[in-house]
């Protein structure tokens, strides 16, 4: 489980171009890391990548912290 | 409304030869090519395998790392020139000039490196896998929008796009719009970098580009009779343009003074212009008469001049037919000969060797004219730089489709 919250913040990391500290679990994509509504879809195409899978755009649309990210692929991720 | 008078107070370029104006400037000046093997992609399948890139470019020293992935390559090299010529001009964007400072830099083709890698991801992995970046980073107005947003510019924000006059043209428009009134500075050029596999083919299949791949260096030659075709470049040039006034009333460094802008259109073939030079012609006499002054007064010429058989004799009858016997005592040089041809940027790159060249009265060479070819019988500057004494020189561009732009410069 711990490998998996790692890659999702190493991705979130190398996406939004921000530090390891910044990205806390409760951290919001837009308020808190500076992303905007296009580095969120790319964030997920790069999530969907890293973890070989593809997140409906319905299930994208929820994914907007760290947590909900690693919450999705914990849930999903076969 | 009288025109406003527009001059050139900041430059900035990124070119084969140098990533600053000082480096390049002192390389085209020596006659120092920039041409070499494509080191970008595998050209075994190829029949060009030349051009001239841009050497040890690290965008990051202008663009935050996460932004640069949003950019195609010619867009970081716009902002970078961009960012060099505003930084040069040394004008500060406040509150109350933000306004009145514009931005017109264009590219002619556009972000062809990500166009080809989202239509890879398109074919083989489908519509999903295109990235949401993929517009806003190859469209060809982006160097204007991006470093309107990065540095703060509100003022007129264009992209005139027109093929190879691309970069001479947004300077020219750019004027008009301070000539006008619309605004009181523009940083103004263009940027292009394709040197890709869909470029490089397209092209090759043109038969526009040299096949001179042993000889990478000797490949752009210029009115020479063993010319073959044009070499690709890539980079970027950017000139702030400001109303003389304004200029004046800040301090700023003067460079020189645009006082003449021309355009026209061939009429005539997609590709090829035809051989009386008609339409190059116009444009040039189009920037004299803009600046009214007599034609004699112009010493020299940094021609379009790509290396290509019909397009080098085409510009040297233009010269003749505006000039007549004054022509043999202009110096005309083309200095694709050592950067190649840089498409949507070569204008706004040659802009600035033309502004350089009249501040230091030292016409930059054409090297590899080793011997002129028929009916290329000025005076075309070859293999060494050369001395003269005038107070305006001439920057031509022609493009695809016809279009035809001339710049017209004054020593100050």
């Amino acid at each position: 489980m711990s490998n998996i919250e790692e890659r999702v913040k190493k991705i979130i990391i190398e996406q939004l171009g921000v530090k390891e500290e910044e990205v806390k679990s409760e951290a919001s994509f837009v308020d808190d890391l500076g992303a905007d509504s296009l580095d969120t879809v790319e964030l997920v195409m790069a999530l969907e990548d890293e973890f070989d899978t593809e997140i409906p755009d319905e299930e994208a649309e929820k994914i907007t912290t760290v947590q909900s990210a690693i919450d999705y692929i914990n849930a999903n991720d076969a | 409304m009288a025109k406003r008078r527009v001059v050139v107070t900041g430059l900035g370029c990124i070119s084969p030869v140098g990533n600053d104006v000082d480096s390049t400037w002192a390389n085209i000046k020596a006659g120092v090519s920039g041409i070499g093997e494509i080191t970008y992609f595998d050209t075994t399948a190829y029949s060009t395998k030349i051009a001239g890139e841009i050497k040890d470019f690290d965008p990051t020293q202008y663009i935050d790392k996460k932004e640069t992935k949003k950019m195609d390559r010619f867009i970081q090299l716009g902002i970078a020139a961009g960012m060099q010529a505003l930084d040069d001009s040394g004008l500060e964007i406040t509150d109350a000039n933000a306004k009145r400072v514009g931005v017109a830099i264009g590219s002619g083709i556009g972000g062809l490196p990500l166009i080809e890698e989202n239509h890879t991801k398109l074919v083989n992995s489908g519509p999903r896998r295109v990235s949401p970046f993929f517009v806003p980073s190859t469209i060809t107005n982006m160097v204007s929008g991006f470093l309107s947003i990065m540095r703060g510019l509100k003022g007129p924000n264009l992209n005139v796009v027109t093929a190879c006059t691309t970069g001479v043209h947004n300077i020219g428009i750019g004027a008009r719009a301070i000539a006008y009134g619309d605004a009181d500075v523009m940083v103004t050029g263009g940027a292009e970098s394709t040197i890709t596999p869909l470029a490089i083919a397209g092209f090759g299949s043109a038969r526009a580009l040299s096949t001179n791949n042993e000889n990478p260096q000797q490949a752009s030659r210029p009115w020479d009779e063993a010319r073959d075709g044009f070499v690709m470049g890539e980079g970027a040039g950017v000139v702030v343009l400001e109303e003389y006034e304004h200029a004046v009333a800040r301090g700023a460094t003067i460079y020189a003074e645009l006082s003449g802008f021309g355009m026209s259109g061939d009429a005539y073939h997609m590709t090829s212009p035809p051989e009386n030079g008609e339409g190059a012609a116009d444009a040039m006499q189009n920037a004299i008469n803009d600046a009214a002054i007599a034609p004699e007064l112009v010493g020299y010429i940094n021609a379009h001049g790509t290396s290509t058989p019909a397009g080098d004799i085409a510009e040297i009858a233009a010269v003749r037919s505006i000039f007549g016997a004054h022509a043999d005592a202009i110096l005309v040089s083309s200095t694709k000969s050592m950067i190649g041809h840089l498409l949507g940027a070569a204008g706004s790159v040659e802009a600035i060797f033309t502004i350089k060249a009249l501040q230091e009265q030292i016409a930059p060479p054409t090297i590899n004219l080793d011997n002129p070819g028929e009916k290329c019988d000025l005076n075309l500057v070859p293999h060494k730089a050369q001395a003269f004494n005038a107070d305006y020189a001439l920057c031509n561009s022609f493009g695809f489709g016809g279009t035809n732009g001339s710049l017209l410069f004054r020593k100050i």
